[in-house]
């Protein structure tokens, strides 16, 4: 399958419910969607269609936080993103651990890490943060300030 | 629920290079549940690299992992070129290609010592590291340093691989690959190695595919990916080379899958030197536009993946890393569990979690001019022990 093709699928079965196709060369492309729909198109794309989950990027965009989740099609040779939108004062979205164990460790990274809730996915504790670290306080968001190392404490 | 004994092993063990913490729930010499904490180690790269320019960046992940010095970088700038869209000169491609496939030689090399030392079968480990040697030394002839070799910048490579350098690249290679045959042989037909590798921790296709494991862990798996081949960047898609899998999804398939890539990358090595062409080796871009790119590149471990977000000014807004081992790992849940405790570390060191080793074996007294190679080291080694027999009054 070529990346039109797959975008092309993608639209025809989620219809108006793809927000934006960006094709930005044959190799990359990105598709915006509405966050609800996360399971249902991660289950067409790593299911349906067969694309390998590469990983999922959180971007931290001041006012939303954005989660971009790649899809490669290794016999295709392109990457598709899904992007989904999240409001930043309280972000959520279903897990889609439930359709790829490999989201596993990604979805806890983005939790500790941006204050994300991944509704459905029941194993959210610390991956790489230390299991004494403050609750509510996210180190990747662009509010977090790097605490100023105090030279007297070894 | 009747008690279950755990074994906790690490995050600091002697056994272990690098920390992390595995917990392992046995019932009598079975292993019935696995955990594993990691972030002993977290360095905090990604909120680094926010705070760098472009150019900076790429030495930050260059020591993201101390064998993959080449990986993060190639990745990293490919990101970014994807952002801009800048062409890379034909010549820096088959550089890029050239430098991949000597560290995955040598990382290969250092995964079958350290599977040899993990089975207990020393003899393995020294051979496999000083096989590795060849290797590091063309690395320090041609990029100044063993390791963290910053070739890599935006746009191209930082320095060109001289016309005296081929034939010395050669020599060492046919040195290298006489080893290898002696390795491969010592190791592939090793009744030994065989019980203890062959249809232990198990990685079935179904799981390799659901857990999207990558590189030699997927490969041994059968599952037919290699990024070199689907998503081709730097010149692998210019000369003739094998992606080489196996189905069985054991212990022994994954050394199988290492051991014949060294040949193919030796392969490869050789192509390039013969077909690159001359010409500039970087192409010089001055800004970077706002935008996103993602960079891919086959790792010695697997697919390593950046995601890079650019507003327009000279630093990334959000560079995101995703090393092959982050993908890997999950996987002990299918391969460590129904097996024995004495099998749990050979498994769990089969998906070749990265390890560190830049130190160098060479000793340098700038007071008396005095340079020690491997003989020197074996006889202070020697020398060593006689004074401590002596010491103890042992005979």
């Amino acid at each position: 399958m070529t990346i039109d093709e797959v975008l092309g699928k993608i639209s025809e079965r989620f219809g108006s419910n793809v927000l934006k196709v960006y094709k930005k060369n044959e190799k990359r492309a990105y598709v915006d969607i509405y966050p609800k729909d996360i399971v249902e198109f991660t289950k067409y794309i790593f299911k349906g269609l067969g694309l390998r989950f590469n990983i999922a990027s959180a971007v931290d965009d001041f006012g939303t936080i954005e989660i971009l989740y790649h899809f490669s099609l290794d016999r295709g040779g392109f990457v598709i993103t899904i992007r989904a939108v999240l409001d930043k004062e309280d972000p959520d979205i279903d897990t889609i651990t439930t359709v790829t164990r490999s989201a596993w460790w990604i979805e806890r990274e983005i939790h500790e890490l941006f204050g994300v809730r991944f509704n459905g996915n029941h194993d959210m504790r610390p991956l790489l943060l230390p299991d004494d670290w403050p609750q509510g306080v996210y180190p990747l968001r662009k509010n977090f300030v790097v605490p100023k190392r105090d030279s007297r404490k070894a | 629920m009747s008690y279950k004994p755990t074994i906790p092993i690490g995050p600091y063990h002697p056994l272990q290079e690098e920390p992390e913490f595995y917990k392992l729930v046995v019932d009598g010499e079975k292993v019935v549940d696995v955990d594993v904490r990691i972030g002993w180690n977290h360095r905090g790269i990604e909120k680094i690299s926010e705070s760098k320019s472009f150019d900076q960046s790429i030495f930050i992940v260059e020591r993201i992992c101390g064998i993959c010095s080449s990986s993060h970088p190639i990745t990293c700038v490919q990101a970014v070129e994807d952002i801009a869209g800048i062409e890379v000169p034909e010549r820096a491609l088959y550089i890029r290609s050239i430098i991949q496939e000597l560290e995955r030689l040598h990382s290969h090399m250092l995964w079958v010592g350290l599977a040899g030392h993990f089975l207990g079968y020393n003899t393995v480990f020294m051979w496999g590291w000083k096989y590795r040697e060849p290797i590091c030394d063309i690395m320090e002839t041609v990029t100044g340093n063993r390791q963290n070799y910053a070739m890599l910048k935006v746009g191209g490579v930082r320095r060109d691989i001289e016309k005296e350098h081929v034939s010395y690249i050669l020599t060492r290679l046919d040195e290298f690959l006489r080893q290898l045959d002696l390795l491969k042989g010592a190791v592939l037909d090793d009744p030994v190695i065989h019980a203890r590798l062959k249809g232990v921790g198990i990685l079935t296709k179904e799981k390799a595919v659901d857990y999207a494991a990558l590189g030699p862990t997927a490969r041994a798996s059968g599952v037919d990916i290699d990024v070199r081949r689907d998503h081709p960047y730097a010149a692998y898609d210019r000369i003739k080379w094998n992606v080489i899998t196996q189905s069985e999804g054991d212990v022994f398939a994954k050394t199988v899958v290492r051991i014949l890539e060294m040949y193919e990358s030796v392969s490869i090595i050789r192509q390039c030197l013969d077909d690159m062409p001359k010409g500039p080796i970087d192409s010089k871009p001055k800004d970077i536009p706002p935008g996103e790119g993602i960079g891919q590149v086959e790792a010695p471990r697997g697919e390593c993946i950046h995601y890079i977000k650019s507003d327009g000014t000279n630093s990334p807004v959000r560079h995101k890393v995703r090393a092959p081992t982050y993908m890997n790992f999950p996987t002990f849940r299918e391969t460590v569990i129904g097996q024995t405790v004495s099998d749990a570390t050979i498994i769990l060191a089969a998906i070749d979690p990265c390890y560190c080793c830049t130190e160098r074996m060479l000793v340098v007294d700038t007071e008396d001019k005095d340079l020690m190679n491997a003989q020197g080291l074996i006889r202070l080694s020697q020398e060593k022990t006689r004074r401590l027999k002596d010491e103890m009054g042992i005979k």
